[in-house]
């Protein structure tokens, strides 16, 4: 096990398990997205409270639970590369945060356009918004520690431990803010009840997610491939592979 | 070796190490009074700057109160993070620190206490003063010392880490506040919630959870500052 996992862990095994894993997770990523946004805008029935407006869901529901899921993704893989050393990790949570907080930007941009035809406003201070938004600072922060280290190993575990204290407090943040004021609906989905609409209404919603889970997926292991050549150039592994290309 | 030599002393334990540390922080505070009094100073004037700015009117003052009692001070103790560790860092004496037989957590938690000694708890002294001056009710200026005694204690733990995260970089000081003020948030939430249910009576809750929080970053926070300190002077 330790084994496989260092292995899976070296920048070599890595790229290439993942030039085979890419394509696939591409594939799922735009067949659902495809599936999901023609059935979702067009197939799925309107809303006989919001009409049309409740459409946003489809964007807003899977780019808010991606945005919080990436952080704790992020913090695991910091995690992994403080106590293992293991490269890859870091790398990969280097190119997962500027996605992280797209996303949040994405929910938190969403959810005010949707607010104005539901809520009569763009934004309130409610308590899932506000926990968004600081969301939002958490990300900008660890991007911003991870730029301000001139030694690219001292910022990425710099990163990794504020991640980490970031992963720790965003369950104490989302209960004070709630407790300190809400107005925002109850979650769509939890995994203990069945969901409040029709399926559907939220099976295309299922599509979706899976869409954007796997859209993060692929570019991740994108993104991370592109990250080993960048810092493993001067291996001859990639010499190669360079030349290769060439 | 000769009879004429003392023996060396024995290394000193933890709470010597510990105690030892204090002394040594709070002397070098208690030698540069200005800096130790710009926090207060600080608070004073932003308190301030807000009837001048809003309105002098007392109703409407007594309803924002809470709020801007308790930003201001976390203000206040953010301003002087950014020197925590910073003087140790130029002078190597954070790297003796590291050196140190005592585990680095425990030295951390002295410096820590010094600086809530020196900044949390004069502010939270100092608050029932200006809350005065901002119409507070009269009921609520023990909790409002209460909740920022107990608050800013956690504050400076967390604030701590950013410190010790930012020291190595020559211009921490905006990174340290974008780093460290997402995370004060709880404090500030059940800081304020404490004082204003103060006025109806009944701020137990709030303390206690404050009392919670304090306990939880006693236990996390020295084990992150020791582990940043060591990625900034390594790095």
């Amino acid at each position: 096990m330790w084994a496989f996992i260092h292995k899976f862990g070296s920048p070599k095994w890595f790229y290439a398990i993942s030039a085979r894993l890419e394509p696939w997770c591409w594939a799922l990523a735009a067949l659902a997205l495809g599936v999901g946004t023609l059935w979702g805008l067009a197939v799925a029935p309107a809303d006989y409270q919001q009409g049309e407006s409740f459409r946003i869901i489809y964007v807003h529901v899977p780019a808010a639970l991606l945005a919080q899921s990436i952080f704790v993704a992020m913090a695991l893989s910091g995690l992994v590369f403080m106590v293992w050393k293991i490269k890859v990790a870091d790398m990969a949570a280097t190119v997962m945060a500027p996605f992280g907080a797209m996303m949040t930007f994405a929910a938190l941009f969403s959810g005010a356009v949707w607010g104005i035809p539901t809520w009569g406003t763009w934004w309130e201070w409610d308590a899932r918004l506000t926990s968004m938004l600081i969301l939002l600072f958490l990300y900008l922060g660890v991007i911003a520690l991870r730029g301000a280290f001139a030694r690219r190993d001292s910022g990425a575990r710099a990163a990794s431990l504020l991640a980490l204290v970031g992963v720790i407090n965003i369950p104490i943040i989302k209960y004070s803010v709630e407790w300190w004021y809400t107005l925002h609906q109850s979650a769509t989905f939890t995994l203990t009840s069945r969901p409040a609409m029709p399926a559907s209404m939220w099976l295309p919603l299922l599509i979706m997610l899976v869409g954007f889970y796997s859209f993060f997926t692929a570019l991740t292991l994108a993104r991370t491939r592109s990250e080993i050549v960048k810092r493993e150039g001067d291996k001859r592994w990639v010499r190669a592979l360079v030349d290769k290309e060439l | 070796m000769s009879t004429s030599d003392a023996p060396a002393p024995p290394p000193a334990g933890l709470w010597g190490a510990f105690t030892a540390t204090l002394k040594r922080d709070v002397t070098l505070a208690l030698r540069r009074r200005g800096d130790v009094l710009n926090p207060l100073v600080f608070y004073a004037l932003v308190i301030t700057l807000f009837p001048i700015g809003i309105s002098p009117d007392p109703e409407r003052l007594a309803l924002i109160a809470p709020g801007l009692l308790w930003v201001a001070a976390l203000l206040a103790a953010l301003l002087s993070l950014d020197t925590l560790f910073r003087g140790d860092f130029e002078d190597g004496t954070l790297e003796q620190l590291l050196l140190a037989p005592q585990p680095l957590t425990a030295l951390v938690m002295a410096k820590v206490s010094v600086h809530w000694l020196l900044t949390g708890l004069p502010l939270s002294l100092m608050a029932p003063l200006l809350g005065a001056m901002l119409a507070l009710p009269p009921g609520s200026y023990m909790v409002l010392a209460l909740s920022l005694a107990l608050g800013s204690a956690s504050l400076s733990l967390i604030g701590a880490i950013g410190a010790a995260l930012t020291v190595g970089l020559a211009r921490g000081g905006a990174l340290l506040s974008l780093l460290i003020l997402p995370l004060y948030i709880p404090v500030l939430i059940f800081g304020t919630g404490a004082v204003q249910a103060a006025a109806m009576g009944g701020a137990g809750a709030y303390l206690a959870i404050l009392g919670a929080l304090l306990a939880l970053a006693l236990m996390l926070a020295p084990l992150a500052i020791a582990v940043s300190l060591r990625i900034s002077i390594n790095g």
